[in-house]
């Protein structure tokens, strides 16, 4: 008798998200693959072409120099933000008063948390020219005689062959990703026994010898997750890009997942090509899952995941 | 003696974290000045001035350069749009998700875990590599060109997220409690509303926030998937206000920007621990 009751019970419990996921997920993982065979347009007909997008993209001028952007924008971003300042925000937070230590990381979630529209008019106010931009205005005002430039190629330095552009790129999106990985560091650094700290203070380790030798080796783990994670975001993050450069000058600043968006709803040049922006889509979760398969061998995941949470080495 | 020494080693971490943090809290500055002046250099206001708020008042913003005469759809209306979209989005996010982790919770049945681990493969899909087939799905459902149509997409893709915070909740409340409803002579749907939802409220009200957020900043649906501009929401008239960067009315769009993120600083100021437990676990845009 009981059983009966049951089963309805269940389905009016899962039935809702069944219906939505299999709408919304489900099918346009499978209808993303199917309209990369095809030359569907704006039209949105059906006909099958085989591998003619994917031969196309062999010979699409810019995919190569999307695809080394793309690969820079993440490497940089996740080097510098989302792991790099990530670290030494969690590791200084912790180090002060604690009520200080989480007003500044508070600060940092607030870009996470504002709608991307307000944040990009913020940023382009930010790095506008003297007398309006607040960079400039700031340096001017420190009595720096130097002008940062906004969305040009030029070089930052001679001897930093990197374009202004990309740098106002990573900083709009790094300062976003930085979050993430702050609160993961910090709540792993806050769950390290204090005598580990103490013990390497006793033993005369200095600050940074014993970020080195016992906070680092301790929330290994933790950075390696966020390495991993934080891949996957960047590579298929654009909506900052989109507001901000939209790509440009050109396509200096054109990511492999902006470009999959172009292609299918961009206004100008080729727009509404949906078979080809799916055939980009497609790739784009190819080179998602061999970067996971990669982090999941190199960083030996499984191992990790076997090991105490806390061992000293 | 050593004292000295031990103060000024102390304020490197103070001063790091000062120079790395300037950049945010004066940009946020920077925005609020500037929707309260005429002009403003860096962080000096040229001429303090409410004129920029006046659409609080008409209730409609121009395109520059047109003297007035073209118009932006009417901003109460705009904000109307994006608040019913982002309570939507919450209200259908908590109840479809805590339906479905009380289910995955306390309930064994075949594909369960099936279920489970195919919502965090999903999870990772973005939104960039569904948008096209998202779009040919509601162009054939009519629901392109409608707040209803984002209002579900949304609530789907966030639906994974929604059901794994839920579902750590759930899991957290022995047995024993609904039981004894049960017991008592509940069903199972009251003694999960009764019982087991008031033991939750710390997960709904994550789920709440951060639905309502990603439902009130939305973007790029709105701009792919809405052409009406009535169905606008805030963040497509802030873009079009952005695109007009020629002619931009500075002050105005920082007005409208301060407007635009009331909600997000309201729960920024009294619900902070709730976003930390969501930013943990979203997966955030970048």
């Amino acid at each position: 008798m009981a059983r009966r009751f049951r089963i309805p019970y269940l389905y009016v419990f899962l039935l809702p998200a069944l219906i939505l996921i299999a709408l919304f997920f489900v099918l346009p993982v499978i209808l993303t693959l199917f309209i990369s065979f095809t030359d569907m347009d704006y039209r949105l007909r059906w006909k099958w072409v085989g591998l003619a997008n994917y031969y196309k993209m062999l010979r699409d001028r810019w995919a190569p120099i999307i695809l080394r952007n793309t690969f820079f924008y993440v490497f940089t971003t996740l080097a510098c933000f989302n792991v790099g300042m990530a670290l030494i925000l969690s590791i200084l937070t912790t180090h002060i008063h604690d009520k200080v230590g989480a007003a500044f990381r508070a600060a940092w979630l607030l870009p996470r948390i504002t709608p991307s529209t307000v944040y990009i008019i913020m940023w382009n106010w930010a790095v506008a020219p003297y007398p309006y931009g607040l960079f400039n205005w700031l340096l001017r005002g420190m009595g720096i005689n130097y002008e940062l430039k906004k969305f040009t190629l030029e070089p930052v330095a001679p001897w930093l062959p990197l374009p202004w552009v990309w740098v106002w790129v990573i900083l709009v999106n790094g300062f976003i990703g930085a979050s993430f990985g702050m609160i993961i560091f910090t709540a792993a650094i806050k769950a390290i026994p204090a005598d580990y700290i103490n013990a390497a203070k006793v033993d005369g380790a200095t600050t940074l010898q014993t970020i080195r030798y016992v906070i680092l080796p301790l929330i290994r783990w933790p950075v390696l997750f966020v390495t991993a994670y934080q891949t996957l975001s960047l590579l298929t993050s654009y909506e900052q890009i989109l507001l901000f450069t939209d790509g440009g000058p050109g396509y200096a600043t054109e990511v492999w997942a902006l470009y999959s968006f172009h292609k299918a709803f961009a206004e100008y040049a080729g727009a509404f090509e949906f078979a080809y922006g799916a055939a980009l889509a497609v790739v784009l979760v190819i080179i998602g899952l061999i970067a996971s398969i990669t982090y999941y061998k190199v960083f030996r995941f499984r191992e990790l995941m076997l090991e105490p949470k806390i061992e000293v080495t | 003696m050593a004292r000295p020494i031990d103060y000024l080693k102390m304020s490197v971490p103070y001063i790091i974290l000062t120079i790395v943090t300037a950049p945010i809290v004066l940009m946020y500055a920077m925005l609020f000045i500037a929707s309260c002046s005429r002009t403003v250099y860096g962080l000096i206001p040229d001429q303090i001035t409410l004129e920029n708020w006046r659409f609080v008042i008409t209730g409609y913003i121009s395109p520059p350069g047109t003297s007035g005469l073209a118009k932006y759809p009417n901003v109460y209306l705009v904000t109307l749009n994006t608040f019913l979209l982002a309570i939507t989005v919450a209200a259908l996010e908590m109840t479809i998700s805590s339906l479905a982790a009380y289910a995955l919770s306390r309930y064994s049945f075949r594909g369960r875990s099936a279920f489970l681990s195919l919502t965090l493969v999903l999870h990772s899909f973005p939104s960039i590599t569904l948008l096209i087939a998202i779009f040919y799905i509601l162009k054939v459902l009519g629901l392109f060109d409608t707040l209803w149509g984002v209002i579900l997409v949304k609530v789907s893709l966030d639906l994974p997220l929604g059901i794994w915070i839920m579902k750590g909740f759930f899991d957290g409340i022995p047995w024993d409690v609904e039981m004894s409803a049960l017991v008592d002579g509940c069903t199972r749907l009251q003694a999960w509303w009764k019982v087991i939802m008031p033991n939750v409220k710390g997960g709904l009200a994550s789920v709440m926030i951060f639905s309502f957020l990603s439902g009130w900043s939305e973007y790029i649906y709105i701009l792919t998937f809405i052409v009406s501009e009535e169905k606008w929401t805030l963040s497509r008239l802030v873009a079009a206000m952005i695109g007009e960067w020629r002619f931009v009315d500075y002050g105005q769009l920082a007005a409208m920007g301060v407007f635009y993120m009331i909600p997000v600083v309201l729960f920024f100021l009294f619900a902070q621990k709730y976003l930390l437990r969501i930013t943990i676990a979203s997966k955030g845009t970048v």
